[in-house]
C-alpha cells in the first residue's frame, strides 16, 4: 500500500462540547427517551383502565389538590435556579455552578416532603382495585425518578467541589443534569394531570 | 508531553503507545474489568451461543416428547417448562443479544473508532445479561423455572393461577434482559450517530449500521413497555396490585396489548440486525455495492416504523372490534413490500455483480430461500379470517421458525463465517462449511415444514401430548426426527468454529476483500482499532484506492474523535473511559436487588442502597486529563 | 373417515369459507415465491457476467414493488371480503344461543331457555342442529381459554372478565372434535370437547332428552351408587338435574352416560375408563381439579351403575 495520506488534524478540536455535540447529552437523550417511553405507556395503561372501568375513580374520591399542587409549584420553582445553573454550566463559570448546584440539591428537599404527603392523600390504596394501581404505579414512577436525579446531583455536587470541577467537561455534565431536570419537572406535569386531574374531570 | 498520532508518529512506534493505553491489565483482573468493546462483545456471542444450544437442547427434549403420541416421558408440567424455558431462552437469551452482541463487536470497528461509547455501560450490560441467564437456568433447575409460556398471559401468570416463584423468575429475567438491551442500544445509538469516522455522513454508512441503528431506536421505545408490563405483573403477583385482575377493574388483555407493543417489534429487533448481515455479506461477496442502498435504507426505516403498528394481529381472536382488525391486517401486509423489495435488493446485487460462492453466500441463499416461505405464512396469518383458524396452532409455530432460523440463525451463521477470520484471524473450514449449509438447510425445512400441515390439521401448540388417530402422528415423528438432524447441523457448525479457532488458515486483515472499514485493521484486530482514524470518502471505503487518515488524537490516554450527527464533520476529541471493575460489582448489587425483590418488596430499597455505592465508585470520574491515566487500577 | 379436528376439512360455512381463502392465499403467495425463486436461479447460474445496468434493475424493482402493491391490496381485499361475509353468514335465520363456560380443564355448555326448567346444562359436548346459524356466547371463570373446532370454525378466546362470541353454521352432519387452543395450565393439552351437528329432528330430540331430569335409579346397586353421589362425595362439585346434587364446580353429570367422551376428550365414555376415573383422576389427568376420592371398589362400582343410567 501507498503512503498513507494525513488530512486535517484532529488535535486542534475542543474536548469538550455541549448539547447534541457531546456523547453525554446523547446518553442523557436516550435515557430520557426510554423513561418518556415508559412514562407514556403508563399512560396509555392508566387510559385503558379507565375507558374498562364504569366509574373513574373507582370506589374512591379523587386524590386530594393540596400536596400535588404543592408539588407542581415546588418543581417548577425549582426550574428556576435550574436554568440558572444550566446557564452558569455553559458559560463554565465554577463558582456560579457550584453554588447552582448545592440550590438545587437542597432545593428538592421540600418538594420530598410534599410528595410523601402526596401518598397520604391519594384517597386509594394500591391493592384496592386497578385505579388504585394505576394511581400509585405513577406517583411510584415519578418518585423513583426524582430520587434517583437527587442522588445523580449529589454526586455531581460533590465532584464540582473537587479539582475534577475545574475540567472544562464537568460542565457539560452539569448542563446535561439540568436537561434530565427538565423532564423530571416537564414529566411531573403530565403525571399530575392524570392523577389529580382527570379523576375529577371524568366524574 | 502528550504526543498525538501523525506523520511523525507513526508505525511501530504508534503501535506500542496505543496498545500501552488500550490493553487491559493482564490476568484476572483484567479480564473482570475489561471494558474493551471486541472482549465484551466476543463474551456476549459466546455466551448468547450457550443459551443457543441450551435453547436447542430443550427443543430436543420436547421434539422427543412429541415424536409419539400419548407418550409420557415428560411430564405435563415439565413440558410447561420446557416449552417456556425454550421461548424464554431463545428470544431474550439468545436472539435479541446475539444480535446487540455482534453490533458492539462489529459497529465501533464498522464506524472507525477505537471504542464504543460508553464502555463501562457496555461491560455492565454484558454482566447483567450474564446474570440474569444464569439465575434463570439456575432457577429452572431448581424446578422453580417460567411455567407459563415466553409471553406469560395472565391471569394465568398471576397470583392465583401460578403460586409459587416461578412466574417471578420470569419477570425478573425480563427485568435484567432488558436493562441490558435497552443500555446496549443507547451506546450503539451513540456509537452510530457520534464516533463515525470522518466524512462517513449518514448516507455512506454500511447498511449494517443503519439495521442496528434502526434496531436501537425500536429497542429504546419497545423494550419499556415490557418492563411496565412486567413489573405490573410483579406487583399484582407480590404486593397486591389489582393490574389484572378483572374482578377489581384490571384487564386481562392489558397485559396483552403491553406485552406486544413489545413482542412485535421484538421479532424486528431480531430480524432487522440479520438484515444487515445479509446485506454486508451480499456486498462482499458480489463485489459490488448492493443494489438500491436508498431503498434498503427506507426499507429498514419503515419496518421500523410500521412494527409498531401492527401489536393487535397477535391477539385476532381476542374479540376486540373487527373493524378495527382489518386496518392491523392491512398494516400487517403492508410489512411486505419492505421486505420484499429488500428480497429483491439482494438478489439483483447478486445477479449484476461478480459473486465469489463462498459459504457465507450460500447461508445468504439458504435466508432467502426459507425466510421467504415465512414471511409468506406471516400475510397468511395476517389475514383476520386465517389466523383465526391458524393462530396458536402449530402452523404459527412453523411461521415463526421459518423466519426466526431462516431469516435470523441463518444470517447469523453466515455472520459467523464471515466476520470469524476477523474475530479470530482464522478462516472455518471449508469445503465443511458449504456441506454444512446444504446440509442445516435440508433438515431445517424436514423439522419445521411438516408443522404448517400439523397446524392445519387441528394441532394446537402448547400441548405437552397429542392422541393417536387425529393425523399428527407421522408429521410429528417427522418434525422430530429433522429436528434432531438440524441439531446435528448445528453441533457440526460449533465443531467447525472450535476447530477453526486453532487450525484454520490464517487469515490477513482482509481476506474476502471486503469494503468496510473492520477489515482495515489486522485481524484479530489490535486493542485500539485504528491506529490513524481513517477518513471516509464514499460507501465503500476499502474498494478506494485513496485511503487517507486524521491525525492528532492523543495517544497516552484513551481518546476519540466525536464527529457530527448528520454529516460525520470532525468535531471534538472525547475521552474514553478506561478499564474498571466497577460494572462488574454494580450488576452483582443489581443482581441482588433484583432477585431480593422476588422475595421482598423492600428489597427494592435496599437494593437501591446497595446499588448506589459501585454506581457512585463508578461514575466518579476517571480524570482523564491527569498525565497519568488510572490504567489497569481498580 | 375424513379427519374430525382439521381446518383442511370444512363441515361448516366458516370453515369452507377461510378454507376457499387459504387457497387464494396459497396460490397468490406461491406466485410470488415462484418468482423469488426465478430470480435466485438466475442471480445464481446467470453467466455473461459484467453487462448489467442498473438502470434496468431500477426499472424491474418498480415493478416488482407495484406487483407487491397489487398482490398485497387483492389479498387484503379477499381478505376483508371473506370477513365481512363471514359475519353476515346465516344472519337472515334465527340462530341458536348457547353459551360456553371454560374453566381449568372442561368445557360447561348451557342452552338458555325461558325458564331453569328449559335450560340445558351439559358439558365437553356440543350439539348442533344442521342448517341453523348458531351463537356461542363465551366466557371464562379462571384463566383465558380459547374454543377452536377447526371443522367449523376459526377460535375464539374465553376471557376472564370479559364476555366474547363465536358464530357458525354447521353444513354437514357428524361428530367434530374441537380443543382449546389457549395455552391455560398443566392441562391444557387434554381439554377438548365433542361436537356433535344433528339433523334438526336429532336436534330436537336430543333437546327433548336432555331437558328431562335425570332418571331415577332402579337396582339396588344404582340405589347405593345414587346415595354416595348425592351424598357429600359428588355433590359437593357436581350437579344432577333432579337429585340433592346441585355441585358447580366439576361438569354437569345430568347425561354423563350419553356423552362420548368423558373429562374434557381425554378419555372414551366406557365402563372400564369410568371406573378408572373415579379411582383415580389424578392419574389419568394429573393436576386436574377432581380429587381421588376414597372409595371401596364396590362403591365405586355401584356408582358407576348409578352414572351409566344418566343417560
Ligand atoms: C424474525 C422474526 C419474525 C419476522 C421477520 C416475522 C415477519 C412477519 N410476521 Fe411473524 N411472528 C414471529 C416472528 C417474526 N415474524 C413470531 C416469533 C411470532 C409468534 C409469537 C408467538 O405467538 O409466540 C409471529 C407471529 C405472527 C403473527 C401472529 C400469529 C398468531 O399468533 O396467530 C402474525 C399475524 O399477522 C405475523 C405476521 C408476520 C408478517 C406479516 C411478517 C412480515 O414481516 C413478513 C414480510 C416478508 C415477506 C412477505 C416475504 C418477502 C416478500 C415478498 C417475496 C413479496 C411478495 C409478497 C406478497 C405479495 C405477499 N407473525
Ligand atoms: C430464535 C429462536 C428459536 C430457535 C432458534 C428455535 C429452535 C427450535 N425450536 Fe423453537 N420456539 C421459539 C423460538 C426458537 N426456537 C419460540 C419463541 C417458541 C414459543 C415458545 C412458547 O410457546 O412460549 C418456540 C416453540 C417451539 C415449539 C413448540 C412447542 C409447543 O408449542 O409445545 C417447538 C416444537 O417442536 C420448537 C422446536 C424447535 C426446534 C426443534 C428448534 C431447533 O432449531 C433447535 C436446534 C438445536 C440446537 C440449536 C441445539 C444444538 C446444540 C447442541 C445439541 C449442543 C449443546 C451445546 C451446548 C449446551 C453449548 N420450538
Ligand atoms: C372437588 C370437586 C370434585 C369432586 C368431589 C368430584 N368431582 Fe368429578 N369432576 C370434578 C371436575 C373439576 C371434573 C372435570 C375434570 C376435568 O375434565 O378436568 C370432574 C369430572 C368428572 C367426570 C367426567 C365428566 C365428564 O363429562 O367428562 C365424572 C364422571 C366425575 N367427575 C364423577 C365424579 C364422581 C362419581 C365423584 C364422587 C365419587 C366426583 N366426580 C367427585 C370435580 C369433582
Ligand atoms: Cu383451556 Cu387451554
Ligand atoms: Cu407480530
Amino acid at each position: 500500500m501507498s503512503e498513507t495520506r494525513f488530512v486535517g488534524d484532529a488535535s486542534t478540536l475542543p474536548d469538550y462540547g455541549f448539547g447534541a455535540r457531546s456523547t453525554t447529552w446523547w446518553g442523557v437523550t436516550g435515557f430520557i427517551a426510554i423513561e418518556g417511553a415508559a412514562f407514556a405507556l403508563a399512560f396509555a395503561a392508566y387510559f385503558f383502565l379507565m375507558a374498562q372501568e364504569k366509574q373513574w375513580p373507582a370506589s374512591a374520591p379523587p386524590p386530594d389538590l393540596l400536596w400535588g399542587s404543592a408539588t407542581v409549584a415546588l418543581l417548577l420553582l425549582s426550574e428556576v435556579p435550574n436554568i440558572w445553573l444550566k446557564r452558569a454550566a455553559e458559560r463554565m463559570d465554577l463558582r456560579a455552578v457550584r453554588r447552582g448546584l448545592v440550590v438545587m440539591s437542597l432545593i428538592v428537599l421540600p418538594a420530598f416532603v410534599t410528595r410523601g404527603l402526596e401518598y397520604d392523600h391519594l384517597n386509594i390504596g394500591w391493592d384496592r382495585n386497578a385505579y388504585g394501581s394505576i394511581t400509585w404505579a405513577l406517583l411510584l414512577m415519578h418518585t423513583v425518578h426524582l430520587v434517583t436525579d437527587w442522588v445523580d446531583t449529589l454526586v455531581l455536587t460533590a465532584l464540582m467541589h473537587t479539582k475534577h470541577g475545574e475540567k472544562d467537561r464537568r460542565f457539560v455534565d452539569t448542563s446535561e443534569n439540568a436537561l434530565y431536570w427538565h423532564f423530571i419537572v416537564g414529566s411531573w406535569l403530565l403525571v399530575y394531570v392524570l392523577i389529580y386531574w382527570i379523576p375529577r374531570l371524568s366524574q | 508531553m502528550t504526543r498525538v498520532d501523525g506523520p511523525d508518529f507513526s508505525g511501530d512506534a504508534l503501535h506500542a503507545a496505543l496498545a500501552k493505553t488500550w490493553s487491559d491489565a493482564p490476568g484476572f483482573w483484567g479480564w473482570l474489568a475489561t471494558v474493551d468493546h471486541k472482549r465484551v462483545g466476543r463474551r456476549y456471542i459466546v455466551t448468547a451461543f450457550v443459551f443457543l444450544g441450551l435453547g436447542g437442547v430443550l427443543a430436543l427434549l420436547m421434539r422427543l416428547q412429541l415424536a409419539r403420541p400419548e407418550s409420557g416421558l415428560i411430564s405435563a408440567d415439565r413440558y410447561n417448562q420446557i416449552f417456556s424455558m425454550h421461548g424464554t431462552t431463545m428470544m431474550f437469551l439468545f436472539a435479541v443479544p446475539v444480535m446487540e452482541a455482534f453490533a458492539v463487536y462489529l459497529i465501533p470497528l464498522m464506524m472507525g473508532t477505537r471504542q464504543i461509547a460508553f464502555p463501562r455501560l457496555n461491560a455492565f450490560s454484558y454482566w447483567i445479561y450474564l446474570f440474569g441467564g444464569v439465575f434463570l437456568w439456575i432457577a429452572f433447575l431448581l424446578n422453580i423455572g417460567p411455567e407459563a409460556g415466553w409471553f406469560a398471559y395472565v391471569p394465568l401468570a398471576g397470583p392465583e393461577y401460578s403460586p409459587g416463584k416461578r412466574t417471578d423468575v420470569w419477570a425478573q429475567l425480563i427485568t435484567f434482559t432488558e436493562v441490558a438491551a435497552l443500555a446496549g442500544a443507547v451506546e450503539l445509538i451513540t456509537t452510530i450517530l457520534k464516533q463515525r469516522a470522518p466524512g462517513m455522513s449518514l448516507n455512506r454508512m454500511p447498511l449494517f449500521a443503519w439495521s442496528i441503528l434502526v434496531t436501537s431506536f425500536m429497542i429504546v421505545f419497545a423494550m419499556p413497555a415490557v418492563m411496565l408490563a412486567s413489573s405490573f405483573l410483579i406487583s399484582d403477583r407480590l404486593v397486591g396490585t389489582q393490574f389484572y385482575n378483572p374482578t377489581e377493574g384490571g384487564d386481562a388483555l392489558l397485559w396483552q396489548h403491553l406485552f406486544w407493543f413489545f413482542g412485535h417489534p421484538e421479532v424486528y429487533i431480531i430480524f432487522i440486525p440479520a438484515v444487515g448481515f445479509v446485506s454486508q455479506i451480499t456486498e462482499t461477496f458480489s463485489q459490488r455495492q448492493v443494489f438500491g442502498y436508498p431503498l434498503m435504507v427506507m426499507a429498514v426505516v419503515s419496518i421500523g416504523l410500521l412494527a409498531f403498528g401492527l401489536w393487535v394481529h397477535h391477539m385476532f381472536a381476542t374479540g376486540l372490534p373487527r373493524i378495527g382488525y382489518s386496518f392491523y391486517t392491512a398494516a400487517s401486509m403492508m410489512i411486505a413490500l419492505p421486505g420484499g423489495v429488500q428480497i429483491f435488493c439482494w438478489t439483483a446485487t447478486i445477479w449484476s455483480g461478480r459473486p465469489r460462492w463462498e459459504t457465507p453466500l450460500w447461508w445468504v441463499v439458504a435466508f432467502i430461500v426459507t425466510f421467504v416461505i415465512g414471511g409468506l405464512s406471516g400475510v397468511m396469518v395476517a389475514s383476520v379470517p386465517l389466523d383465526l383458524q391458524l393462530h396458536d396452532s402449530y402452523f404459527v409455530v412453523a411461521h415463526f421458525h421459518y423466519v426466526l432460523i431462516g431469516g435470523a440463525v441463518f444470517p447469523l451463521l453466515g455472520a459467523v463465517t464471515y466476520w470469524f477470520p476477523k474475530f479470530s484471524g482464522r478462516l472455518m473450514a471449508e469445503p465443511l462449511g458449504r456441506w454444512n449449509v446444504l446440509f442445516s438447510f435440508l433438515t431445517f425445512h424436514l423439522t419445521f415444514f411438516p408443522m404448517h400441515l400439523t397446524g392445519l390439521l387441528g394441532m394446537p401448540r402448547r400441548v405437552y401430548t397429542y392422541p393417536h388417530g387425529l393425523g399428527w402422528d407421522s408429521l410429528n415423528l417427522v418434525s422430530s426426527i429433522g429436528a434432531f438432524l438440524f441439531a446435528a447441523s448445528v453441533l457440526l457448525f460449533f465443531g467447525n468454529m472450535v476447530w477453526s479457532l486453532s487450525r484454520g488458515r490464517a487469515a490477513g486483515a482482509n481476506p474476502w476483500n471486503a469494503a468496510s472499514l473492520e477489515w482495515k485493521m489486522p485481524s484479530p484486530p489490535p486493542c485500539y482499532n485504528f491506529d490513524h482514524i481513517p477518513v471516509v470518502e464514499s460507501r465503500t471505503p476499502l474498494w478506494d484506492d485513496d485511503r487517507p487518515v486524521i491525525p492528532g488524537l492523543q495517544t497516552d490516554k484513551r481518546e476519540l474523535l466525536v464527529t457530527t450527527a448528520i454529516d460525520a464533520h470532525s468535531d471534538l476529541r472525547d475521552a474514553s473511559a478506561p478499564p474498571n471493575a466497577w460494572p462488574f460489582f454494580a450488576a452483582i448489587a443489581t443482581t441482588i436487588a433484583f432477585l431480593g425483590s422476588i422475595f421482598t418488596p423492600w428489597a427494592v430499597i435496599w437494593g437501591a442502597l446497595l446499588m448506589a455505592v459501585p454506581l457512585i465508585f463508578w461514575f466518579w470520574p476517571h480524570d482523564p486529563l491527569e498525565p497519568k491515566p488510572e490504567q489497569g487500577d481498580e | 373417515m375424513s379427519p374430525i379436528q382439521s381446518a383442511l376439512h370444512p363441515a361448516g360455512a366458516h370453515a369452507a369459507a377461510t378454507a376457499t381463502l387459504f387457497q387464494i392465499f396459497l396460490g397468490v403467495t406461491g406466485f410470488f415465491f415462484l418468482l423469488v425463486l426465478l430470480f435466485l436461479g438466475w442471480a445464481i447460474l446467470r453467466r455473461d457476467r459484467g453487462t448489467a445496468s442498473d438502470k434496468r434493475l431500477r426499472l424491474t424493482v418498480a415493478a416488482w414493488a407495484m406487483l407487491i402493491t397489487v398482490g398485497l391490496f387483492g389479498l387484503t381485499l379477499a381478505s376483508y371480503a371473506t370477513d365481512r361475509s363471514l359475519f353476515f353468514a346465516g344472519h337472515d335465520q334465527k340462530p341458536l344461543r348457547l353459551k360456553v363456560t371454560a374453566q381449568q380443564w372442561w368445557w360447561e355448555v348451557r342452552y338458555n331457555g325461558a325458564t331453569p326448567a328449559q335450560t340445558i346444562t351439559t358439558a365437553n359436548e356440543i350439539h348442533l342442529p344442521l342448517g341453523r346459524p348458531a351463537q356461542i356466547e363465551l366466557e371464562a371463570d379462571d384463566v383465558i381459554h380459547s374454543l377452536w373446532i377447526p371443522n367449523l370454525v376459526g377460535k375464539e378466546d374465553l376471557i376472564p372478565g370479559r364476555t366474547t362470541d363465536l358464530q357458525l353454521l354447521p353444513r354437514q352432519v357428524g361428530r367434530f372434535r374441537a380443543q382449546c387452543a389457549e395455552f391455560c395450565g398443566l392441562q391444557h393439552a387434554h381439554m377438548a370437547l365433542d361436537v356433535v351437528v344433528d339433523t334438526p329432528e336429532q336436534f330436537a330430540a336430543w333437546e327433548a332428552r336432555s331437558l328431562q331430569p335425570a332418571p331415577a335409579p332402579r337396582s339396588e346397586a344404582q340405589k347405593r351408587g345414587h346415595a354416595i353421589v348425592t351424598g357429600m362425595h359428588c355433590s359437593g362439585c357436581h350437579a344432577i338435574t333432579g337429585t340433592d346434587a346441585f355441585g358447580t364446580v366439576g361438569p354437569d353429570l345430568t347425561r354423563v352416560a350419553s356423552r362420548a367422551t368423558l373429562a374434557a376428550g381425554e378419555l372414551p365414555n366406557a365402563r372400564a375408563w369410568l371406573t378408572r376415573w373415579i379411582a383415580d383422576p389424578q392419574a389419568i389427568k394429573p393436576g386436574n381439579r377432581m380429587p381421588r376420592i376414597p372409595l371401596t371398589p364396590a362403591q365405586r362400582s355401584d356408582v358407576v351403575a348409578y352414572l351409566e343410567t344418566l343417560k
